[in-house]
């Protein structure tokens, strides 16, 4: 066997890792500026694109795709490379794989603050942007699966095994939960409708945590641990039962993001199940990492990038241990809808995925860069700061969480909720908003300082960028024999056929299964719930727009407490026209599920929801909600015609040809509702500017956007009690 | 909720994939040695030229080096 001659692309692992801390930062900062938000909401005052709802989005989108996703990359092209000993397949494919994710990443901070919003959370990218996402996200899969089959040491490292079941996931999430129908270039509506919807999403929601946060950082665990360590993992065997077990049992946890909702109880029940069992993996494999370090502590007491790794995986165990424990039915009906939720979730990215991608950047650029790290000490500030902030961060969160539940559901002794009135249980935790606020800071601060050491490390030294290496080629294991039977030639190929094969099954699936439930499901089980009026659609897709979503649920559960604050608790039956669902997942506010029902303890006037949109203070004192003076431009109709053919597509049952007639309908609808507007329009919260022009006839009320959208505001759980005569 | 059967089919195709996949690696040998792959990461940085290394020791013979290493034993 003749020794081969190669060298590792490092170049490639550069670009990614630099990619991984520019955007980490964009993300942490809207972060933080989303953290503000909740305490001073008149920061943005009036800028649409800065408003809560539209930058939460993109804080998720960021930190999660564009900070870990190349983060992922950079340790995927890295560690591949070094444990299969082979150069990147293609060095053309890694260029389009990096520059065609940095294009998305753009496209996403462009489109999500201007409202461009699919109304998914975690997928709120429109359409145009998950078709580039399912092509780089192949180009990338071609790529890693190339060099894996071109590889000089037979055995796959587990952490290989993390990074091809990471990608093969991911790839089918993404696609299931992106089929949208198309409405323009910028609009599209989710296929699925409410609960339907909802279930997918958080299958998907559940799975992206699974698959991209956590399986592939478990295997650049399973690689950096040890180098940085300078000792094998404490257990490979161990290693591979915690990867086998993980992704067998992952993908059934998803419906613990529901519980209590109008979802089947067997698939709320099946969710807490796999939810449980994920505890022996997940601590298996925290273990493994720990004590990976057995014999090497003295090491973590210098080494700034042991420390991150031990914060990381400890980070890990205490999020897995917890993800569990909140599936638990009574434990979620605590901590379900509050900040706990956000401070779990934080535990996991600021500990798991910060932590780790920080030991990441701090072990790589060094040794590419053929140099040592600038400065240790800095590093270690780091690490003191990250690490203080994670506490900073999350205990607030839990116990804003704790407070804010035990006040929604408490009673006094004759029936009668003490917090009748949400938004006191909202000003009581405003305090630890401010604390967590502060945790953020702390927490970028030492990302500046990152940036500094870093800067001055690759200012040090000089981009290797092949690294030269030597391997022997793998042995060829099998031999061509003449008149084989054409079988034999595929089973020669594992990896060839069973990705072939699970396409197929896939596409397969798709083909026969989407059509048939599209339809049939979509017939209404509560018959007095109808399609969205017109106005009240375009109303909904203001609503996604603006993302309220965020921190307005529509969900009520079956507990008194709810039922006594919102009314009757919400039925599987009155969500079959939404596409998308909106659920939401977060109370900041109350939930609107019953928002427009005129006997509802919730039900406002449409002069109150005009002036609490545009100055929510105004109306109720110490709120925290964006103020959106932009509601009162123009409502933009051009689609309307299209969006009822795309719902008609969709099994949403508006007669033929009604899209023609719709835009009447719609003006009709909107005089209605501007009509009490009008009648108190000395009482509105609108400028002596706006008011002289709605004097000359200049500004019609009823052609602005917050006509439509305080429409669809008292629609909202209407459907099934009996409607009011006329 | 016709779409929890789409899920089911689509997870248990996922499933169905990753048996495969487990299926190929006991096959090809994968697991039959649960310890080296452990220790081989460890050693792949720099290139000794004609000297004997982790980098440059055939695979056939790679078990064999790497557990006389590790116990300091010379080889028979």
């Amino acid at each position: 066997m003749q020794l081969e001659k190669f060298s590792y692309d490092n170049k490639i692992v550069r670009n990614f890792l630099f990619a991984t801390a520019l955007w980490g930062l964009i993300g942490f900062l809207v972060g933080l500026i989303c953290a503000i938000e909740m305490f001073w909401p008149q920061m943005t005052n009036g800028v649409s694109f800065l408003s809560f709802g539209r930058l939460r989005p993109l804080h998720t989108n960021a930190v999660i795709f564009a900070f870990v996703g190349n983060a992922i990359f950079a340790g995927v092209y890295h560690s591949l490379q070094r444990l299969v000993k082979a150069r990147m397949y293609s060095d053309t494919l890694s260029k389009i794989h990096f520059w065609g994710w940095q294009l998305i990443i753009v496209a996403a901070a462009i489109t999500l603050p201007l409202g461009i919003s699919t109304g998914k959370e975690y997928a709120e990218l429109e359409w145009p942007i998950d078709i580039s996402i399912a092509l780089v996200w192949v180009i990338f899969g071609w790529n890693m699966l190339g060099t894996i089959i071109k590889r000089r040491v037979k055995h796959l490292y587990v952490a290989i095994w993390f990074y091809i079941a990471s990608w093969a996931t991911v790839a089918v999430l993404h696609i299931v939960n992106s089929v949208e129908l198309p409405v323009s270039f910028f609009k599209s509506y989710s296929m699925y409708a409410g609960v339907q919807d909802a279930l997918v999403q958080w299958w998907y929601g559940h799975n992206a945590v699974a698959f991209f946060l956590t399986t592939p950082f478990l295997g650049l665990m399973y690689y950096y641990v040890p180098k940085a360590a300078d000792r094998p993992v404490f257990s490979y065997r161990l290693s591979i039962i915690h990867f086998w077990a993980l992704i067998f049992i992952y993908i059934w946890a998803g419906p613990h993001h529901l519980l209590y909702t109008a979802l089947p109880d067997w698939a709320q029940s099946l969710g807490t199940v796999f939810s449980i069992m994920l505890i022996a993996p997940s601590w298996g494999g925290m273990l493994n990492g720990l004590l990976t370090l057995r014999g090497a502590w003295d090491k973590v007491r210098d080494d700034a990038v042991l420390k991150f790794m031990v914060v990381a995986v400890t980070a890990y165990g205490m999020a897995t241990f917890e993800g569990p424990m909140l599936s638990l039915k009574s434990l979620n009906a605590m901590t379900h809808y509050t900040d706990w939720v956000v401070g779990h979730v934080h535990l996991g990215a600021l500990g798991w995925n910060g932590c780790m991608t920080f030991a990441i950047l701090y072990f790589i650029i060094p040794r590419i860069f053929q140099t040592k790290l600038y400065s240790q000490k800095l590093a270690n500030w780091h690490f003191w700061l990250a690490t203080a902030s994670i506490l900073f961060y999350a205990v607030p969160m839990y116990w804003a969480g704790i407070v804010q539940n035990q006040m929604w559901r408490e009673f006094n002794a004759d029936g009668t909720l003490t917090n009748q009135n949400f938004l006191d249980t909202v000003t009581q935790i405003i305090p630890m908003y401010a604390t967590r606020a502060i945790g953020g800071t702390i927490f970028i601060v030492g990302v500046l300082l990152m940036f500094f050491n870093l800067y001055k490390t690759v200012k040090s030294g000089k981009l290797l960028a092949n690294e030269e290496a030597e391997a022997y080629p793998l042995a060829k294991a099998n031999v061509k024999h003449e008149k084989e039977h054409w079988h034999r030639w595929i089973e020669r190929r594992p990896i060839q056929m069973l990705l072939l094969s699970v396409v197929v099954i896939l596409i397969g699936g798709a083909i026969e299964m989407i059509p048939t439930f599209l339809v049939k499901s979509n017939i209404p089980s509560i018959t007095s719930v109808k399609p969205y009026t017109p106005l009240e659609l375009e109303g909904r897709d203001l609503y996604i727009r603006e993302g309220c979503y965020n921190c307005h649920s529509q969900m009520i559960r079956p507990f008194r407490w709810e039922t006594e604050r919102y009314g009757e608790y919400s039925k599987a039956g009155e969500f079959v026209y939404d596409h998308p669902f909106q659920w939401g997942s977060k109370r900041t506010g109350p939930d609107l599920a019953r928002e427009g029902v005129k006997t509802g303890r919730l039900y406002k006037p449409n002069d109150w929801h005009f002036n609490h949109l545009l100055v929510p203070d105004s109306v109720s004192d110490g709120s925290i909600m964006p103020r959106y003076p932009w509601l009162l431009n123009k409502l933009d109709s051009k689609l309307l015609e299209k969006k009822i053919t795309a719902m008609r597509k969709m099994g949403v049952p508006y007669p033929e040809g009604y899209e023609s007639k719709a835009i009447g309908d719609m003006n009709l609808q909107a005089k209605e509702v501007a009509k009490p507007l009008y009648d108190n329009i000395d009482g509105l919260m609108i400028s002596d500017e706006t008011y002289d022009k709605i004097a000359a006839g200049e500004m019609k009320l009823e052609e602005t956007e917050m006509v439509a959208i305080i429409a669809y505001l008292q629609r909202l759980g209407t459907d099934i009690y009996p409607k009011a005569k006329k | 909720m016709s779409v929890l059967f789409l899920l089911i089919i689509i997870s248990l195709s996922v499933a169905a994939f990753f048996v495969g996949c487990y299926y190929w690696a006991i096959k090809t040998d994968q697991f039959e040695d649960d310890y080296t792959p452990s220790v081989r990461i460890l050693f792949d940085d720099e290139i000794v030229g004609n000297k004997k290394s982790f980098s440059t020791i055939r695979p056939d013979e790679s078990s064999i080096l790497i557990s006389d290493q590790l116990t300091k034993k010379p080889r028979e």
